[in-house]
């Protein structure tokens, strides 16, 4: 799998996303909590943009009556039909075994610890002290 | 059988390598503010919708709708970049809707303002009035793929044939829209004049679920969650079919034409089946009724396809299509709400491009006059 430098660090905000064309794939980004995690920006079901869909706590009722809120801003909910999917792997929320979102890996890295080469030389050349989003597809 | 089903493609319709183009059925669009109806409603009526505002059957406060699943029970990908609500902005809904599914025409279902549920009669004619107005001067005639209704509240009849009059005489107008949920059920004879009114004109009579009629959305009472009441659109035309074939409104008029738009289309054979069973058990009490439920519904009713059902496996979805009839199915989307359907991909089951132009395009265009 090669490795793609997608987004400074800072271009996408906590809650927020960045669509991005690595491969000729759409894939979109999210920052949540200071981590990040890629998707491909289609959801299984019908093909609605996820980067649209609402990013929310995983609820729970372990008994009528009571709920839990875990998980805060790590699940996705669709923008169409409201299916929810697990950001960490795509899997999805009530059939995990039929439906799935294709992830990716997602790295954080330095821009001075990344390899010298074509990103850091033509693309961010006076920037190299700050963090990158990397993407491997 | 029905005539639809029977009848020969035309040359322009047979495959021959030209793309399908969508027929759908059931378009939203919205009033950016209820300032854009000025033009079409009278000062006193502006003044009444400002002090007043609507007057609705809902038995207790707050018991309309948003947000359901979404605000406005939109898709959240519909809101326009230039502001205002999904639906309505006409060039975010070319860019984002009829453009890139390749739509030849969209139906447009108004839902603002509960018009069909007005209980102040006059006000609800001169808001349908207003509305009906508007989607000529928004939006069919801004774009001519969208094809307006004409909206009347059943229970004012006097009222409701006077705007259908006075619309259909334009020729602009595809269909008479009338409620799911009016204070009797739809057979009831007291709306009949709105039915011969219709057959007369040839245009068919849409009804679009949703609405408040003063009534419990379920059989069984106020359902606690929005899950349960969505259920209720399948109950409620599931109930207003059996009132129009039992009471005998396709006897009576034999060349209306029904089409029920968004309560999907699952339901049909158990009603249908259970309908055919009692009409022979009970026949004597219903001796208005010539022919088996089953045959008015074959020739006199059009379902659309949204929200689609999607069973576990593809055949089921496929003897249903084929049960309820190719021929009876209209494709919709609902754009812009949340359970809007993507022709491409919200049939789970195999369709052959002869069953594909019905359901996306000849039956409609059969059924509406394209």
């Amino acid at each position: 799998m090669a490795r793609h430098i997608v987004a400074r660090t800072s271009e996408i905000p906590p809650g927020g996303n960045k669509v991005v064309d690595v491969a000729g794939r759409d894939i979109v980004v999210f920052h949540v909590n200071g981590e990040f995690f890629a998707l491909l920006n289609r959801c299984p079901h019908e093909g609605a943009p996820l980067e649209k869909a609402a990013c929310v706590a995983r609820l729970t009722s372990p008994e009528p009556g009571v709920y839990e809120r875990s998980r805060v801003g790590e699940m996705l909910r669709c923008p169409w039909h409201g299916w929810e999917f697990d950001m960490r792997n795509g899997q999805s929320w009530f059939d995990p075994k039929r439906f799935k979102i294709r992830s990716y890996p997602v790295a954080v890295e330095r821009g001075d610890e990344l390899q010298k080469g074509p990103y850091v030389a033509e693309t961010f050349p006076v920037h190299v002290e700050d963090s990158y989003v990397i993407v491997e597809v | 059988m029905s005539e639809v089903i029977d009848r020969p493609l035309r040359d322009d319709e047979k495959p021959a390598a030209s793309r399908l183009r969508i027929v759908d059925c059931d378009v939203h669009p919205s009033l950016r503010s209820t300032d854009d109806l000025n033009e079409f409603l009278p000062k006193r009526w502006q003044q009444h919708l400002r002090e007043y505002g609507s007057h609705l059957r809902t038995p207790y406060l707050f018991t309309t709708p948003y947000p359901r699943s979404s605000p406005l029970i939109a898709r959240r990908d519909a809101w326009p970049p230039t502001g205002g609500v999904p639906g309505s902005d006409l060039a975010f809904m070319q860019k984002q809707h009829l453009d890139p599914l390749d739509v030849e025409f969209g139906i447009l279902q108004v839902l603002d303002l509960f018009i069909f549920s007005q209980q102040n009669l006059e006000f609800g004619a001169a808001i349908q009035r207003a509305i009906n107005d508007w989607q000529l001067a928004f939006w069919s005639h801004r774009d001519p793929r969208l094809k307006a209704s004409i909206l009347v509240g059943q229970d004012g009849v006097d009222l409701a044939i006077a705007e259908i009059d006075r619309c259909a005489k334009t020729g602009e107008y595809i269909q008479i829209n009338v409620s799911p949920r009016a204070n009797e059920p739809l057979g009831r004879r007291r709306y009949w004049p709105i039915y011969e009114r219709a057959q007369e004109l040839d245009l068919p009579l849409g009804i679009h679920v949703g609405g408040y009629g003063g009534h419990a959305p379920t059989g069984g009472g106020w359902p606690s969650y929005y899950v349960e009441e969505h259920q209720s659109n399948a109950h409620t035309i599931a109930a207003q079919l059996a009132s129009l074939v039992i009471e005998g409104v396709p006897e009576r008029f034999p060349k209306l034409k029904i089409v029920f738009i968004e309560g999907g289309f699952g339901w049909i054979p158990s009603a249908v089946w259970r309908m055919d069973q009692h009409f022979e058990r009970f026949r004597s009490e219903v001796p208005h009724l010539k022919r088996k439920p089953s045959e008015y519904v074959r020739e006199h009713f059009w379902f659309t396809t949204q929200p689609i059902d999607e069973p576990d496996e593809a055949r089921h979805l496929r003897s249903l299509i084929e049960w309820v009839g190719i021929d009876r199915l209209l494709f919709s989307s609902d754009y812009p709400h949340w359970d809007f359907d993507d022709p491409r991909f919200a049939f789970k089951t195999p369709l052959t491009e002869a069953e594909r132009r019905k359901i996306f395009s000849t039956n409609a265009r059969a059924v509406y006059k394209f």
